[in-house]
């Protein structure tokens, strides 16, 4: 028989029985339909994740005063345990690293500050302009810090919104005058308010120079120099050039340690990557269940055709054509079962998305296409016996039944 | 060369933990474009000769021999290609099937050799204005009448043009007029050249063959070949 005919064949046997049908579609369309949706939760649970991390800045490389872990006998440590300063002219010099985009010093302080008679203790961070795009800060109003010279330090002031709303109320803050420590700074804008996330909260922040705060703190040190790199692959490679530069600049003292947040978001990324492996075997199973109602509908297909299937071999149809008919009606119950339970899945993590605005559920690729194919697997797999079951029937008795 | 040649031929059925002889030691010739009609009560072993002259069924010994060719040692699948080409049934119920059209019933066997479907649609244009069913090309068989079931499922059996046409009690399930009909068409398709052989209970349409066997127990009872037989509708019973 032609794969045409054997198609059209095994088609209309399938329409024939309506009921059944339904029934084992139905049956593979929700094992296919939970595979999709489970793993787009799971799927989204880690994108929601990694996507607050990136929050904190993308391609982050984080240097820290001070060596964490244990090193080496260095003769330089033997003279002198004291870590060395991380000075603003150490960040200014990573600044010329092939792999790196942006550096932004940071020295961080607590310290008060006052307008109109209103007295509040505020967070300063002291930095420079490209604090803010690196850890994808956004300005609401006026704008960030001025491009200058980072030793220079003008008297402005970035303030968080919560400040902007306790000390300003209604009235405007961009121009105004506040004093923060012993300093009077002119504010030049306010940062968009971004609630609780990880990391610190910017809505109760004071950016100002990173000069000036080492003057107000009366300190020589960063507390960190955040530095940009270029792509996500230029990551190790800089953070090594960091080491290395840093290294020279205190003579040969690898006194400061350097951290990436790629470690971090990786290890987050696999946990929840298993966990969507998880979820979508749990899910397998359904799918297997769903094969096995195919296997069993196909059973009662050919109990209920023997007289049929006699007639066909009487007809001269030869085993192997019987096989390929029933065959490919177990293919077709379970292959338009996955394409209904595909459509099904993915409205149901559409429904998900139009919920939680916030929370990414697209089903992963992977998890589609393993989900597709092992239905039309599962179907063809328990397929197999009725088929053979069918082709095997001794036409004589076969025929009696009819 | 005769076109069925049968020798030595036995069928046992196990049936409990007795045998039951349903042919023992058959011997038969039957010549192409012959009319044969075979008789007998009930369990004398019509429907197990047909069903090994069809290849549906194989003998515990003695060998078929289809158009000089032993076909008892063929495998199945080569006997399904035999049926194929060569035979045509013709059952007392029928047998289409429910879902498909008249028009498909009757392409069924071509479906199945894998002919293309034009080839499929001019022979089967042609078959249904042979039978004369041309306005019932599209019917379901729940739609169609008696006769004109059994003129699908006879249009169906000569498709393939068949050498041999068995048909088992094909007016079994017909009104005496319909069943008229379907044996003239039948006689028609043997007056073409095509050999027919008739399983039949009734008296009326084995006296029309020109050959009657009479089956008892398994064994060939009479030949109106080989003897004169004046009280045919006595044997037979």
């Amino acid at each position: 028989m032609r794969l045409a005919d054997t198609l059209r064949f095994a088609r209309d046997a399938a329409t024939g029985y309506p009921m059944r049908t339904t029934l084992s579609v139905l049956a593979m369309s929700i094992g296919v339909a939970a595979v999709v949706i489970l793993t787009a939760l799971g799927d989204g649970a880690r994108r929601y994740v990694v996507g607050q991390f990136s929050s904190l800045g993308t391609n982050l490389i984080i240097v820290l005063p001070g060596r964490s872990g244990t090193g080496g006998f260095n003769p330089a440590n033997a003279i002198t345990s004291t870590p060395r300063d991380l000075t603003i002219d150490d960040a200014g010099s990573l600044r010329r690293l092939p792999g790196v985009r942006r550096v932004a010093p940071l020295a961080v302080g607590t310290s008060e500050i006052n307008y109109g008679g209103k007295l509040r203790e505020v967070m300063v961070a002291g930095s420079t302009a490209e604090f803010i795009p690196i850890r994808n800060f956004e300005i609401a109003q006026g704008q960030g810090l001025p491009e200058e010279d980072w030793n220079r330090g003008s008297s402005v002031a970035v303030i968080g919104a919560k400040i902007r709303e306790e000390m300003f109320g209604n009235t405007p803050a961009i121009g105004q005058l506040v004093r923060v420590g012993d300093r009077r700074l002119r504010i030049v804008g306010v940062l968009k308010s971004t609630g609780q996330g990880l990391g610190l909260n910017t809505d109760e922040l004071v950016i100002v120079p990173v000069s000036l705060a080492q003057a107000m703190f009366n300190s020589n040190t960063l507390f960190r120099i955040m530095i940009e790199a270029n792509s996500r692959d230029a990551i190790p490679g800089t953070k090594d050039q960091v080491m290395e530069t840093l290294k020279q600049r205190h003579r040969g003292e690898e006194d400061v340690t350097v951290i990436t947040q790629d470690a971090v978001l990786a290890t987050f990324d696999k946990l929840l990557g298993a966990l969507t492996l998880a979820v979508a075997g749990i899910a397998a199973i359904s799918l297997a269940v769903a094969g096995i109602l195919v296997m069993n509908v196909m059973l009662v297909a050919v109990t209920q055709r023997t007289g049929e299937i006699g007639l066909l071999k009487a007809l001269g149809a030869t085993s192997r054509t019987i096989r390929l008919a029933f065959l490919a009606e177990a293919a077709m119950l379970s292959a338009v079962g996955a394409l209904v339970g595909y459509l099904l899945g993915q409205l149901g993590a559409f429904a998900l998305r139009q919920f939680f605005p916030v929370f990414p559920a697209y089903p992963p690729d992977w998890a589609v296409i393993a989900g597709l194919s092992t239905a039309l697997a599962t179907g063809l797999i328990f397929g197999v016996m009725p088929a053979r079951r069918a082709a095997r029937l001794d036409p004589v008795q076969a025929l009696m039944k009819h | 060369m005769p076109l069925i040649e049968l020798s030595g031929i036995q069928r046992r059925f196990l049936l409990g933990d007795t045998t039951v002889n349903a042919l023992a030691g058959l011997n038969l010739q039957i010549e192409a474009g012959e009319y044969v009609a075979v008789m007998g009560p009930s369990g004398s072993g019509k429907s197990t000769l047909l069903n090994l002259l069809g290849l549906l069924d194989r003998p515990n010994e003695g060998t078929y021999k289809l158009e000089g060719r032993d076909v008892t040692t063929l495998s199945p699948d080569e006997q399904a290609t035999v049926r194929s080409t060569r035979i045509g049934f013709v059952f007392q119920s029928f047998h289409l099937v429910p879902r498909l059209t008249a028009a498909e019933n009757i392409a069924l066997p071509m479906t199945l050799a894998g002919i293309p479907a034009a080839e499929r649609n001019k022979r089967v244009a042609q078959a249904l204005k042979d039978f004369g069913l041309e306005n019932r090309a599209d019917h379901k068989p729940d739609q169609l009448s008696g006769g004109q079931r059994q003129r699908v499922a006879i249009a169906r059996a000569t498709i393939m043009q068949p050498a041999l046409i068995l048909a088992d009690e094909p007016t079994g399930n017909l009104d005496r007029h319909t069943g008229e009909e379907v044996v003239n068409l039948l006689e028609a398709l043997n007056a073409k050249g095509v050999t027919l052989i008739v399983v039949t209970h009734d008296q009326g349409m084995g006296a029309r063959a020109r050959r009657q066997l009479v089956m008892e127990d398994g064994r060939l009872k009479a030949d109106s070949r080989t003897a004169n037989i004046s009280n045919l509708a006595e044997i037979s019973g």
